[in-house]
């Protein structure tokens, strides 16, 4: 059930160059699955006017917590960067449709690009939960944009990469994904869209399953801005309100 | 006695609060918020007598106190529309306000003599003006003559009254509206959105993809203001009106220029409950203005024309 909520904050931080971690505390956290999004009123006032869409990158559903991790790009990213412990801020949510954790016997492998990382650390704590083994491949522009890298070795083999080579291994998430073992049930990832669509190509006899960024009007369907061609019967999908989540070969990335 | 109901050609509205077309789908997504049955009506989005998939992405972007949209009318086609939208929205106790958009006056005359005849259609609200679509849309919206000859031929066509939504991106609205009027429309909606652009600073690179967008949202309150205004002083034509609605205050201003309804737009996408919102808060502003109904507001800023006081 959408709701829209006052949710307070309780945790504000500079992660990384741009990078925010944002935890917030109210009753929507109950109902959160990881691949979900929020959208936030960044401000009371006409500007920004619009939401803004932020992934949940973790649930802590006994505090009644979730966290966000946002890339500072505009005004609306830029308000929300300025609250602090305490401040209330307007949450509409959960939205959209998570990754599918089910599908995830023995071992998966979780590939994220940049501002697309974040969902997957929720999805790799929860499939760990599961007995589930996971192998994280995350690609940054740069060493000052990467972040989380330490609690995703926690949760298994991670794998940085940074496009200018000043962390990890250089070059984009392929490199790492062209040398790993097959042996996994399914894939999960999120990221821009020329990145999905390479890790489609390079696993496409694998299920996966991929979350799409698109620009939003209104996040819950009604408005038909983030729409999407498909390769299915269906004439188009929403990534609002069908996805973010689709499995793969369904939307043809634009 | 219900001090919010308005009645309109072919609308019993038990309060004067409807959102507007593009800005709330088909309905079903607010379904699952609130009760619909509580919106004055819902005036659903375009239909085309085809399917079409609009314009590419990004087809909405940002700007100040408002935004741009580039949609282009996207909807499932007249049959769907007719087969499972509006049965769904059966189920909820309110007058649908269907929103019909062609390229051609037989695409428009073919939807609105069809639609017009479901059970829940109590109005159509014929798009002259989406300024995102090449053909059709706004090109029907900007000559007088075209206007009305379009205005006859899906009167003669259709089951219910006829309500024109009016283009602010001409030099003379009233001459439109007027247009309309002889063509024998039953009432008009007005405004739809204003053609602008955003550019990206470091490219130069426009933001939407098809370049130009109509924009809407509080910063074209005072423009559509204006239009209602002057539209009213040439028609006594019922008006509903729109174009940057958030407020209840914006909702008074609207009656008052001369609107007998109001319609909410891009302001559900930043609080989607803001139409229940309105509605509830309503008769406590009317207390707080020392007015007893809706229709006491309606056209209550003309008593300050100008050539009154020189009088």
């Amino acid at each position: 059930m959408i709701q829209k909520e006052w949710m307070t904050v309780t945790n504000q931080r500079n992660i990384a160059n741009r990078i925010y971690e944002l935890t917030v505390r109210g009753g929507m956290v109950a109902s959160m699955e990881p691949g979900q999004f929020v959208h936030i009123r960044t401000g009371d006032s006409f500007e920004p006017l619009l939401r803004r869409p932020i992934s949940i990158a973790a649930i802590n559903p006994e505090k009644s917590e979730f966290t966000m991790l946002y890339r500072v790009e505009g005004r609306g990213t830029e308000v929300l960067a300025a609250k602090r412990a305490g401040d209330k801020i307007d949450v509409l949510g959960p939205l959209g449709n998570g990754f599918p954790i089910g599908e995830a016997k023995q071992k998966a492998v979780l590939i994220g690009g940049g501002i697309g990382v974040p969902p997957l650390y929720e999805l790799a704590c929860q499939l760990n939960a599961r007995g589930v083994e996971t192998v994280h491949v995350l690609g940054f522009e740069t060493a000052e944009a990467v972040f989380y890298e330490k609690e995703f070795s926690v949760l298994g083999e991670t794998h940085i990469t940074t496009v200018d080579g000043t962390h990890g291994i250089k070059g984009f998430v392929t490199h790492v994904m062209n040398e790993l073992p097959t042996d996994f049930d399914v894939y999960y990832s999120c990221g821009p869209s020329p990145m999905l669509k390479a890790v489609e190509e390079l696993y496409v006899d694998k299920k996966g399953f991929l979350s799409y960024e698109q620009r939003m009007g209104c996040g819950i369907g009604a408005c038909f801005a983030c729409v999407c061609k498909t390769n299915d019967e269906r004439d188009y999908v929403k990534v609002c309100s069908d996805g973010p989540v689709f499995p793969a070969k369904v939307v043809v990335a634009g | 006695m219900n001090r919010l109901k308005v009645t309109l050609p072919g609308l019993e509205l038990s309060n004067p609060i409807m959102p507007a077309s593009g800005c709330f789908g088909f309905g079903k997504e607010f379904a699952g918020l609130y009760d619909l049955s509580q919106l004055g009506a819902i005036m659903i989005k375009a239909t085309t007598r085809e399917m079409r998939f609009g314009n590419p992405t990004p087809r909405v972007a940002e700007t100040a106190a408002g935004m741009l949209n580039a949609i282009g009318l996207q909807n499932p086609g007249l049959d769907k529309v007719m087969t499972q939208e509006l049965p769904y929205l059966e189920q909820f106790d309110v007058p649908i306000i269907a929103n019909v958009a062609g390229t051609t006056t037989e695409d428009y005359a073919e939807v609105a003599r069809a639609i017009s005849t479901a059970p829940n259609v109590k109005a159509l609200e014929i798009n002259i003006s989406c300024p995102n679509v090449k053909e059709g849309g706004i090109t029907f919206g900007t000559n007088p003559k075209i206007a009305q000859a379009l205005t006859e031929a899906v009167k003669a066509v259709s089951a219910v009254p006829v309500y024109i939504k009016l283009s602010p991106n001409v030099t003379d609205i009233t001459e439109i509206a007027k247009a309309v009027e002889a063509g024998g429309a039953d009432g008009l909606t007005m405004i739809n959105t204003l053609l602008g652009m955003r550019l990206d600073a470091q490219t130069g690179k426009p933001v939407l993809a098809n370049r130009t967008g109509g924009l809407s949202g509080p910063s074209i309150k005072p423009v559509a203001l204006r239009m209602v205004y002057d539209v009213r002083k040439q028609t006594d034509l019922p008006i509903i009106g729109m174009g940057g609605v958030s407020t209840l205050d914006d909702v008074i201003d609207f009656l008052s220029v001369g609107a007998d309804a109001v319609a909410v737009g891009t302001a559900n996408f930043v609080n989607p409950f803001i139409c229940p919102e309105l509605i509830e808060e309503l008769p406590g502003k009317l207390d707080e203005l020392g007015i007893k109904t809706v229709q006491e507001l309606t056209g209550r800023s003309h008593q300050y024309e100008l050539a009154n006081h020189r009088a």
